[in-house]
């Protein structure tokens, strides 16, 4: 394991090397999509863009496929191996906090330029899990209280919307490229997504 | 900026930038050199102290962020029953090799069985897996841990292990 742990600190490393200075992803406003005529066609079309956001490594490191983060933009293990724990803010004996203060925190190497922080800084729970999962399959779940945290489509606006750490993709910290566009144009789509009925692409991949 | 710091049970006023690390705080402002710097990208562990009980990296935690609550670091070690059987584990089984990452090791190890006390095997490698050593001593870590761990459930009163 420890083997493991080398080769994916390596995989930090090169990694931090590359990604920073990514050019900023546009995200298509809804008034964009005027043009399409039929309403269901359009909602989903609306999702789609708004997935930009959702299917990026911002947002996909912290809705892991099993209950370890991920990070970086290959979604590489995170390193220490951190697991979720009891309340998805790590174990008593790692907590996230370990390392994920209040706020993005600068370090004092080069290669890593920053750690990530917020104040309600922790992993999805497991029921909003993304990776792996096609953006019909996220748009099914994001809208399936049972798998949304018990929120109605009006709650799950406001916390996508408006949520400080879902905010955080878009203030990621230095040497780490933000999710697309803006938080209040991803609002403005799940806004418009959800006033046109909240359709979903079919499931088949 | 003048602030005041709890550390290993001591008030320390310290006049330094807010944003400073609070490992050069430690180090270069009140001398408590048990603190190690390793990688300064909190993915080494090596200068792990606990705050409020939270193992923390000191590399990447600025002073401001601390505020009120309570640092202990490797100094203090020896002030708690855990920390005293780290440290005669670490003794017994000669863990060390260089020594550079020990401090950082010893205090996620007492972060640990604070919050563990019969560890198994995959616990330790999880949580330890949070520090790195470039002289490969983890298996000694492990069995270190195990056997202060064993101490502290044979010295704990009967009913309460």
């Amino acid at each position: 394991m420890k083997c493991a742990h080398a080769v994916a600190l390596v995989g930090v490393l090169l990694a931090a090397t590359t990604v920073a200075d990514t050019p900023l992803e546009p995200l298509r406003s809804p008034q964009e999509f005027d043009s399409i005529r039929d309403r269901a066609a359009r909602s989903k079309a609306y999702f789609t863009e708004a997935a930009k956001v959702l299917q990026h490594p911002r947002c996909l490191n912290c809705h892991p496929a099993t209950r370890s983060p991920t990070q970086g933009d290959d979604l590489h293990p995170h390193v220490p191996l951190v697991q979720a724990g009891p309340e998805n803010k790590g174990t008593k004996e790692l907590p996230c906090s370990s390392c994920h203060g209040a706020a993005n925190a600068a370090t004092l190497g080069a290669r890593v330029k920053s750690i990530p922080g917020n104040d309600h800084w922790s992993l999805a729970p497991a029921s909003m899990a993304w990776q792996g999962l096609t953006t019909a399959e996220i748009c099914e779940q994001i809208k399936d209280p049972k798998r949304n945290g018990n929120r109605t489509l009006a709650q799950l606006e406001k916390h996508l919307a408006e949520d400080p750490l879902v905010g955080w993709a878009w203030d990621p910290g230095e040497g780490r490229a933000p999710a697309p566009g803006t938080q209040q144009v991803f609002g403005q789509l799940i806004s418009a997504w959800i006033k046109t009925g909240a359709h979903c692409e079919n499931r088949s991949r | 900026m003048s602030q005041q710091l709890s550390i290993n049970g001591v008030t320390h006023t310290v006049d330094v930038d807010d944003d400073t690390p609070l490992l050069w705080v430690l180090r270069d402002v009140i001398g408590l050199t048990g603190t190690k710097f390793g990688c300064g990208i909190a993915l080494c562990g090596a200068c792990t102290v606990h705050i409020d009980g939270v193992p923390r990296r000191s590399c990447i935690t600025s002073v401001r962020s601390v505020g009120n609550a309570s640092i202990r670091t490797i100094e203090a070690l020896e002030t708690t029953p855990v920390g005293r059987s780290l440290q005669k584990a670490w003794l017994d089984l000669e863990v060390v090799q260089c020594g550079y990452c020990q401090s950082g090791q010893l205090m996620s190890a007492a972060a640990l069985l604070a919050g563990n006390a019969t560890p198994s095997d995959e616990d330790i490698d999880t949580v330890m897996s949070g520090n790195v050593c470039r002289c490969g001593t983890y298996g000694r870590i492990r069995a270190a841990i195990k056997q202060a761990a064993a101490e502290i459930h044979q010295s704990a009163p009967e009913g309460t292990r």
